[in-house]
């Protein structure tokens, strides 16, 4: 029988991890994700996880352990965020090359400067060129159960790309909820063995990984690894199919809360999908026609799901904790880029908001609305608009 | 000029080689340095005197390649799709056997 325990969405991330059985775990201390390796290392020192865990001197040298072992062959794991997933940069891009499916949780971060601990998605969005697989969680047990579904996609043999998984730092690294975990067992047979068929060290059959790649062949390696991320559309899907007939719980790339008659629709990410939900009931409640869209999954990015829930919506309210700078929001690009072919489109509409741990309220999202519905109205508004922004201070 | 040595494992290797890109570029047998002309580079060549040549081998030894091997008569051979033209043998060679000219294609 699953059990239900009250946690933090960092000690679901190490009940993940724990889950998965990674051999190897490589992991550097930061707010807000210390505690995913601390317990993590509790795990390995009490006998209940029998797997490598290796202290290392920064970021930088835990994905590059991670990187190591997961090319001989094993399963690997690590938790990182802000300034410390930047410090990964360059092996991200390398891990993802050399296709290695490893795994990390991510307590979304803001980045310096100034310095701020607090949640915001910009450490993320600045990894999504590297090729990795990204998912969102809004609560605990989506902390947990993605990080699974990571593993599941990540390893597939029409994928092998890595996978981070965000989940907000503080509002949910650090708050408990109750979190069901499912039984080994059941993980077991959903992941199943990590069984390489390419990268893994054999003495008796030496190869060579992490190759030079002359003009003659870097497009080609560049290529399949948009190969695999347009691959890992449908192997998403099946994973989040087979995810549901074991475990019960349904997930979407991009889950859907009231859209069916909405003329206005919210599109945001992470924990601020919570209360955008809340935020469209109470709407709903005085008769106003909105509804929720919730990414899970980023990249690869959903373009057909995006187009369909297009054709929804006369306004598409794209709700950001992050910014790219002189275009808006990532987000607002790739809209932008899912829709700019199509005959009929929405409106869209660009909010950056709750930056830094900057909280979100009702009359933040308040604010928004009032721009939506003059685009809804024909009116010219904004592309892009800052909302909560202190304008006295300026 | 006399044939490498290493014909053989060469065209097996670029055989393997060309045939299908693995997930994450992996080289799946050894020798893909085999493969990757450091040539390509090269800004000047070694020329060979083979007159002035006392076949102490310096330059064999020397070059870091290496991209230099020996004929039937142990006179040096210098293969142009490896050497990069770093000018070691030139200046290791005690006769001026070896000078480096610029190369032009
Ligand atoms: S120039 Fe350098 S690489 Fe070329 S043969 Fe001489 S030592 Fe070798
Ligand atoms: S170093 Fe000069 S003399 Fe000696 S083998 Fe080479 S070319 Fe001949």
């Amino acid at each position: 029988m699953p059990i239900r325990k009250v946690m933090k969405a960092n000690e679901a991330a190490a009940w993940a991890a724990k889950l998965a059985k990674p051999k190897v775990i490589a992991a550097f201390p930061i707010t807000p994700s210390t505690l995913v390796p601390e317990k993590i290392s509790e795990f390995v020192a009490d006998g209940e996880l029998d797997a490598e865990f290796i202290k290392v001197e920064s970021e930088h040298s835990a994905i590059s352990a991670c990187v190591g072992a997961s090319a001989a062959g094993v399963r690997t794991f690590t938790a990182t965020a802000s300034q410390g997933l930047a410090l990964m940069h360059e092996i991200l891009f390398i891990a993802a090359g050399m296709r290695l499916p490893i795994v990390i949780a991510v307590g979304n971060r803001a980045l310096s400067a100034p310095i701020n601990i607090w949640n915001d998605w910009q450490d993320t969005i600045s990894e999504r060129d590297t090729g990795w697989l990204q998912f969102y969680a809004e609560n605990n047990q989506e902390a947990l159960d993605l990080i699974l579904i990571a593993y599941k996609v990540a390893e597939n043999e029409k994928v092998l790309l890595p996978a981070m998984v965000g989940f907000d730092a503080f509002i949910l690294t650090h708050t408990v909820e109750p979190v069901e975990i499912p039984d080994q067992e059941l993980v077991d047979e959903f992941l199943g063995e990590y069984e390489p068929k390419y990268a893994y060290l054999d003495p008796s059959r030496p190869i060579t990984q992490g190759t030079l790649a002359f003009p003659a062949h870097y497009m080609e390696a560049r290529y399949t690894v948009w190969e695999a991320n347009e691959n890992a559309r449908k192997v998403i899907d099946e994973a989040f199919a087979e995810f549901e007939k074991r475990f019960g719980r349904k997930y979407q790339k991009i889950e859907e809360y009231r859209t069916d008659d909405a003329e206005i629709i919210f599109v945001t990410m992470g924990s601020l999908a919570g209360t955008v939900k809340e935020y469209v009931d109470h709407l709903r409640e005085q008769g106003i026609k909105v509804g929720a869209a919730k990414m899970t999954v980023y990249r690869p990015f959903p373009i057909e799901e995006v187009r369909a829930l297009a054709k929804k919506a006369k306004v598409i309210a794209l709700l950001e904790k992050n910014i790219t700078f002189s275009v808006g929001g990532a987000l607002f690009q790739d809209f932008s880029r899912a829709l700019i072919n199509e005959s009929e489109k929405p409106k869209i509409v660009d909010f950056i908001l709750g930056l830094g741990g900057r909280d979100v309220t009702f009359r933040d999202l308040d604010e928004a609305l009032a721009i939506a519905q003059k685009a809804l109205n024909g009116e010219a508004v904004d592309e892009v608009n800052w909302i909560g922004l202190r304008k006295e201070i300026l | 000029m006399a044939e490498s040595p290493f014909k053989a494992d060469i065209e097996r290797v670029q055989k393997e080689y060309s045939e299908k890109m693995t997930p994450g570029a992996i080289a799946t047998i050894p020798g893909s340095s085999v493969v990757n002309k450091t040539g390509s580079w090269r800004v000047f060549m070694p020329e060979f005197n083979r007159d002035k040549c006392v076949r102490c081998y310096l330059c064999y030894i020397y070059c870091p390649e290496p991209a230099i091997y020996l004929d039937e008569e142990n006179y040096p051979v210098f293969d142009y799709d490896y050497c990069k033209g770093c000018g070691v043998c030139a200046n290791e060679c005690p006769t001026d056997a070896i000078i480096m000219v610029r190369e032009t294609k």
